[in-house]
């Protein structure tokens, strides 16, 4: 009886399975991710929120910082409205398996644009144009004395598991053959905390990210970020793989803000640009940037004033900047590499044509 | 009636099996549209990562196989320590909490009563932090040295991460085996106690020949899935900087985008070693009722 029993299971296993193999749906690979923000009205935003300057939790229980600015650029642009942002907290190993699991839309958590992440052999997702260009560093307690690479030969350095700080850390002190102990914790607060407690002489991470975290220290002016440069860290927003049209939305949404900024199209003035662009027939690209005269946003699969409803909401990128990096932000950065192409930074659109 | 139930149970397992189904679907629908099928060969490719402490000769140049393999030696490493040290205290614990010694019954009883009150993650970082962290450096003698860059024990080189992981998760299951073996030695009928003590054996060595043996049967089983549990709690060392399998895979994971193959590895891993576990026990198990039975 109980052999027939399972000869019968084993039967009824093998029908439910091959049944369910059979209807593997491919037909919405076609279909973007767009529409399902636009159905859903509501985009699914992954941040880390820990990070001040970049996604950190206010005192008033809001998500603020650069990124965060990102994802209601966004929902602004898709959806008229940037409060209609759902966020998620991710740590660096969870994100990608977010992304692609289609828990969240869109990635604007202090990603590295890499190769291998863009490639579809590797993490396969789309990146967007970068938002913040960092670089990896180490911080050092200033009474150590250590000013360069090689005095830490031998060292314990605290590093943040899953994350190309760690890989960065092996290239740089492999090719300059200098041997250390990497302490690896899997949270940026271990990693302070390792750092902090004396575990290690040297901790790692992107500049910006020590940065913030310095501003958190009771002495920050006990810790000095090292001259030396590890790797280019070029921040990205990311979205999931082979969706092209959602590539390019957000895409052109950066670009956007960056466009806005070359033209000194700012939050206070966006009104006054947008009613002189609509008197005025002879201002044919200001006209096409801000959807006056449409097109533009249709092509993406956006409205045509998407343009408006981001700067509306965030302000073009140099004030996003300043009012989360600035100087007279807790965590200044300063604008570095981040400036307009034409003021020598790397911050560049182009064409809105 | 008999029929009845066969068809239930078949439909249950028709659901149970629909649902693994849809799963594997949707699995390969999303590996397909992100244009990854499976696959391992990334494991013969070097990992350039290094790892704090291995058991065996590693450098980054080496393959992640290897690496992961350190990883699993790591955790292995620190679960038999901690199977051994937590089973010591837990039936030290346990036998205390039985003692005639009123202090001794105390301070069993509030070891147990405050380590199953908090969550283990709190207990690492605790270890971690506070207790190996925060050691000063402390030349005890020439044989034994303490400070927060590691621990020498009489030519043992300890890291400081393995000894928090490797207490945290001692003091913790040592706990839930005190009680097992608390209540085991309660289900030893009263009279085996009165009995030799009649016969004018002392307590601990009553305790040890007569009252542990049989309790035996009934702590066992239970003990089985602590040793399970200790086992899948190391994963926590990730959390202060050991590096152990969960760590090494993470990182594998995100250097080479295989979240699927590495997370698959990790669960064979894990697998394979609680299965060793149980087969060990259920071994041991059988032949403690087997010579019991004998001696009946």
């Amino acid at each position: 009886m109980i052999r027939s029993s399972r000869r019968l299971l084993i039967g009824a296993i093998a029908a439910v399975a091959s049944l369910f193999g059979g209807c593997a749906s491919l037909d919405e690979v076609s279909s973007s991710r767009l529409d399902l923000v636009k159905q859903r009205g509501e985009l699914l935003c992954g941040v880390s929120g820990k990070i001040p300057g970049f996604s950190f939790l206010s005192a008033e229980g809001a998500y603020t910082g650069l990124d965060v600015d990102i994802c209601r650029a966004m929902a602004a642009a898709f959806l008229g409205d940037a409060d209609k942002v759902q966020y998620r907290p991710l740590t660096a190993p969870e994100r990608f398996t977010a992304l692609r699991s289609g828990e969240i839309d869109l990635l604007s958590r202090n990603t590295t644009h890499t190769l291998s992440r863009d490639a579809v052999g590797g993490n396969g997702v789309g990146f967007a144009p970068v938002v913040f260009h960092d670089g990896q560093g180490l911080i050092v307690p200033a009474d150590s004395g250590v000013t360069t690479l090689d005095e830490l030969s031998g060292k314990a350095i605290c590093v943040g598991s899953g994350t190309t700080t760690e890989q960065n850390l092996n290239d740089v002190f492999a090719s300059k053959g200098i041997p250390y102990t990497p302490i690896k914790y899997q949270d940026l607060n271990q990693v302070v905390g390792g750092y902090l407690q004396g575990r290690c002489q040297a901790m790692t991470s992107d500049r910006s990210q020590l940065a913030a975290a310095r501003s958190g220290f009771d002495e920050p002016n006990a810790h000095v970020i090292l001259e030396d440069r590890l790797s280019k860290e070029p921040l990205a927003p990311a979205v999931a793989g082979g969706d092209q049209r959602f590539v390019d939305a957000t895409t052109w949404v950066i670009y956007a803000l960056i466009e806005a900024e070359e033209r000194g199209i700012t939050q206070a003035n966006l009104d006054r640009q947008l009613r002189a662009a609509e008197a005025d027939p002879t201002q044919g690209a200001l006209r096409r940037f801000l959807g006056v005269d449409a097109g533009l946003g249709r092509k993406l699969g956006l409205p045509d004033d998407f343009v408006v409803q981001a700067i509306r909401a965030t302000g073009h990128y140099g004030e996003i900047y300043d009012r989360h990096l600035g100087p007279r932000s807790p965590v200044a950065i300063p604008r570095g590499a981040n400036r307009l192409a034409e003021d020598g930074g790397l911050m560049i659109a182009p064409p809105f044509t | 009636m008999r029929r009845h139930r066969l068809l239930l149970q078949l439909v249950l397992a028709g659901l149970l099996l629909a649902l693994l189904g849809l799963l594997i679907n949707n699995l390969t629908v999303n590996l397909f549209r992100t244009g990854l099928g499976l696959g391992f060969g990334w494991l013969a490719r070097p990992a350039g990562f290094a790892l704090a402490e291995t058991a065996l000769p590693y450098a980054p140049s080496d393959t992640y196989l290897w690496a992961l393999t350190m990883g699993w030696l790591n955790s292995l490493k620190v679960i038999l320590a901690g199977l051994v040290l937590a089973t010591l205290l837990g039936i030290t614990a346990g036998a205390a909490r039985n003692s005639a010694n009123r202090l001794l019954r105390c301070l069993a009883g509030s070891y147990v009563a405050l380590i199953r009150q908090v969550p283990l993650l709190l207990q690492l970082l605790f270890w971690y932090f506070v207790a190996f962290l925060g050691l000063p450096e402390l030349p005890v003698g020439g044989l034994i040295q303490l400070s927060n860059q590691g621990i020498h024990l009489l030519g043992l080189n300890l890291s400081v991460e393995f000894c928090a992981v490797l207490t945290g998760l001692t003091v913790f299951t040592g706990a839930s085996i005190a009680e097992i073996v608390r209540g085991g030695i309660n289900a030893v009928p009263r009279g085996q106690w009165e009995a030799f003590r009649s016969l004018g054996l002392d307590e601990g060595l009553g305790l040890r020949r007569i009252v542990l043996p049989q309790a035996l049967p009934a702590i066992l089983p239970a003990l089985t899935s602590q040793y399970l549990n200790l086992a899948k709690n190391s994963t926590l060392a990730i959390a202060v900087g050991y590096a152990d399998l969960y760590a090494v895979s993470d990182t594998t994971i995100t250097q080479t985008g295989r979240a699927i193959e590495g997370f698959l590895l990790l669960l064979l891993s894990f697998l394979l070693l609680n299965l060793l576990i149980s087969g060990g026990m259920a071994a041991l198990n059988g032949a403690v009722l087997g010579r019991l039975r004998r001696s009946r």
